[in-house]
């Protein structure tokens, strides 16, 4: 029994500190000074809450930029679900799959035949990636502006404002957040 | 591979390398009792909690209580953790109502996160309240990590003492471990995380009304058992909350891996920004590499941990660069098919599907080497979608027995185990009785090092067998081919080496891969432990042996290379065969015009 003792009294006390007291100084500070990021981050338009600016949505009129292909289950953007494919290199449903997103671009707008960029058409780790590449942007800019009626060079801008470059210049990649695009193609801001 | 990626890896080296001394010479103050600058607030803390449980700072133990009190220990986390997961339903903390998890699933988790591998065959923020993840995850992230460090300091004594029978207090190194290394570092890195946007809070999950409500195809069974498909109307979107930050700080620094999410570190809520990816990724190693130093000052010659990390560093670097480059290459399947695969300033490019746009390939690839040369098994990016040989150094780094790195603690009382190999092969080849560290090493340690080494080999392989001969494997599998068998491979070698990470299409949450892979964790944490634990009382009884001109020194590039000769040569030539029927057939598939 002497063995149980220190065994015992040792798990609960330091179940209390890393499992109690580390989560709620942590959640204490972080609310504290840093409350919209340890929220969410939460978009709102007037009252109503209408996203996250962390978490993608899905897009698929054309009038909007979309964003990566999504696999959560059922719906794409599924935040209760996150999931990737898990499609292998090889497996034939893969390739099929970026065919038919392919397709389904180019169907939107024919007049552009230029190789689509890969992000544009391979599903996320998440399924909830809030970004698409400047690349996969700039070919969704002429789509946007005809169905919209807007000229291109303002579509673009509005691109530029919705981009973020690679931290200190080096540490990951540029990227386009569709969803504030998306809000600021409609005149709303993320406020 | 971009000039910018090699430069993203080239900094995370230097970074990781610039902070072993620091924290290395920290940690060895911490485990020889010396004053930190700490001890004025945990010093209380610490003596508090040595009064309660009955325990004199100073008593220490032979090496077969110290293994009945980590043995102990650790069996009492695992019920903890598997009551706690049968009975959150009835606990508090728990606003999505979540039920009890299943008791199978339940068993498995408990041995995942109690043996620091951190698989997870269930969905987080589907499954788990917030109450379990405080209290039963994230408290054994934290002590099963201390659980490791202590395993090792114990082996270090063994080394660094002479005729004696005591390797150390097992509750002393644990407690120690978690009150000044695990808990300040966590503290810091959490709030890190919370200010690039990880959540942080007890509020129920949120509900988002969508900008553009969407319709889905659902297939549903009428009565009459036929299928038809129905519309239905998505207009809102869940926004997951929770204890998030707290989790995942401690969840990197201990080489734990488990995310607080379904995709881990791919969740943008639980690695937001390539900041706080990179700050992740260097918590991965940051523990396991200043240990190193750890050693070398415990048994008072730095230059052998300096040894032991450049043995690590040399091995780790080129297999990094390898799945960069293997990612940055894509999949030539797809070149037919109107993609533009070529990165640029504009956009990645490569083997994307899997990937996020913020990471790209080059920190995605880094990732994935980290996370299995050290045994984190976190991921922030699909493995399972990488390119044959960009999955295969994954598989191949956790197969070399988690020692590049490897856990905390775990990885360097591994590689210090192919240490001896490597003196009793070189003692071999000149006829001298190998030394290492002033100690003889004789038949009884080369025998448990060997066992010690050749278990997880067994696990593995085994593990995979089975499960590629019976239906109950082999049902789980998600991509035909070669893929499928390596999703099983990839599995077995997940929880045969304690890395947690794994090939995400394989349905693992059913009672064969539960039990089976449960198993496989539990032999390779803990029975490895035992055989550890039995070299350092054996080496602790040994007197010290006088250094001569026939010594082999052990801190010289001759013995970094037989080292790393010894790790590869194992891990090659056990794991070939079952490589090539899995990512090798698939490459040459794939590049294949067939």
């Amino acid at each position: 029994m002497s063995e149980l003792r220190p065994a015992l009294v040792s798990f609960l006390l330091l179940t209390i500190v890393t499992g109690v007291v580390y989560p709620l100084v942590v959640t204490g500070i972080g609310q504290a000074v840093f409350p919209s990021a340890a929220n969410g981050s939460l978009i709102h338009d007037g009252d109503a809450l209408i996203g996250s600016r962390l978490i993608g949505q899905p897009f698929s009129d054309p009038r909007y930029f979309f964003g990566r292909p999504s696999a959560t289950a059922p719906q794409p953007y599924n935040g209760a679900a996150s999931s990737g494919s898990n499609q292998g290199p090889t497996n034939p449903a893969l390739a099929q799959a970026i065919k038919d997103r392919v397709a389904a671009l180019r169907a939107l707008d024919p007049a552009n035949q230029a190789p689509v960029p890969i992000d544009l058409v391979t599903a996320s780790g998440s399924g909830l990636d809030p970004h698409i590449s400047p690349a996969a942007a700039e070919y969704q800019v002429a789509r946007v502006a005809r169905v919209r009626n807007r000229p291109e060079s303002e579509i673009r801008a509005l691109v530029k404002q919705a981009t973020e470059g690679r931290t200190l210049g080096i540490f990951g990649e540029p990227r386009v957040n569709v969803l504030l695009l998306n809000l600021a193609l409609d005149g709303k801001s993320a406020g | 591979m971009s000039l910018l990626g090699v430069m993203q890896i080239a900094i995370f080296a230097v970074v990781l390398t610039a902070l072993v001394k620091p924290l290395g010479d920290f940690m060895a103050k911490v485990f020889q009792g010396e004053r930190t600058w700490l001890t004025p607030v945990l010093g209380p803390v610490e003596r508090g909690i040595y009064r309660l449980c009955g325990i004199d700072a100073g008593s220490e133990t032979s090496w077969k209580r110290y293994a009945i009190a980590v043995l102990l220990f650790n069996l009492l986390g695992f019920f903890a953790v598997f009551v706690i997961q049968l009975a959150q339903g009835a606990l508090p903390l728990n606003p999505q109502g979540f039920a009890g998890v299943e008791a199978k699933s339940a068993f498995n988790t408990a041995v995942s996160f109690a043996s620091n591998t951190n698989w997870q065959g269930y969905g987080g923020e589907s499954t788990m309240s917030y109450f379990t993840q405080m209290l039963a995850l994230t408290v054994q992230n934290f002590l099963s990590a201390a659980s490791g460090m202590a395993v090792l300091v114990a082996l270090i004594r063994g080394f660094a003492r002479r005729q004696t029978q005591q390797i150390g207090n097992f509750y002393v190194d644990m407690t120690r471990s978690t009150l000044y290394v695990l808990l300040p570092l966590s503290l810091l890195l959490a709030l890190a995380l919370v200010s690039q946007g990880v959540v942080q809070s007890f509020s129920e999950y949120r509900t988002a009304d969508l900008v553009e409500p969407g319709t889905i195809q659902t297939t549903v069974k009428d009565a009459s058992g036929d299928a038809a498909t129905k519309q239905e109307q998505i207009a809102q979107q869940t926004i997951p909350l929770g204890p998030a930050a707290s989790q995942i700080a401690i969840k990197q620094l201990g080489t734990n891996g488990g995310g607080f999410f379904n995709v881990n570190s791919a969740h943008p809520f639980e690695n937001p920004t390539p900041l706080s990816n990179f700050l992740e990724v260097l918590a991965i190693l940051l523990i396991p590499a200043a240990l190193c130093y750890t050693f070398g000052r415990m048994v008072r010659d730095t230059r052998q941990g300096w040894a032991v990390y450049a043995a690590m560093m040399i091995i780790f670097l080129p297999l990094a660069f390898g799945v960069f480059s293997a990612e940055q290459a894509g999949n030539p399947r797809l070149d037919t098919l109107g993609v533009d695969q070529a990165s640029s300033q504009m956009h990645p490019g490569g083997n994307m599907e899997g990937k996020e746009v913020r990471f790209g390939i080059a920190s995605s690839a880094l990732w994935a080497a980290v996370t299995t040369a050290a045994s984190n098994g976190s991921v922030n990016s699909m493995h399972d979608s990488y390119t044959p040989l960009g999955g295969l150094v994954p598989m191949w780094l956790m197969q070399l027995g988690e020692v590049v790195f490897g856990g905390a603690g775990s990885g360097l009382y591994g590689m210090l185990m192919f240490a001896i190999v490597a003196v009793f092969i070189a003692g071999l080849m000149v006829g001298r009785t190998p030394e290492y560290l002033g100690k003889k090493i004789e038949a009884y340690e080369v025998k448990m090092a060997s066992l010690v080494l050749l278990l997880p080999c067994v696990v593995v392989l085994v593990g995979t067998a089975l499960a590629s001969a019976i239906p109950e494997g082999t049902s789980s599998v998600a991509n035909p081919g070669a893929h499928g068998f390596s999703e099983m491979l990839y599995a077995f070698t997940s929880a045969g080496n304690n890395n947690g990470s794994a090939f995400g299409g394989l349905s693992a949450n059913t009672p064969f891969y539960n039990l089976a892979l449960g198993v496989a964790m539990w032999i390779s944490r803990f029975w490895l432990m035992i055989p550890v634990l039995a070299i350092a009382g054996s080496l602790a009884a040994k007197r010290n042996v006088a250094i001569t001109a026939g010594t082999l020194p052990t801190h010289t590039p001759l013995f970094v290379a037989m080292l790393i000769g010894v790790v590869l040569m194992v891990g090659a030539l056990t794991f070939l065969p079952a490589l090539a029927l899995g990512p090798i057939v698939e490459h040459l598939q794939m590049i294949g015009k067939g």
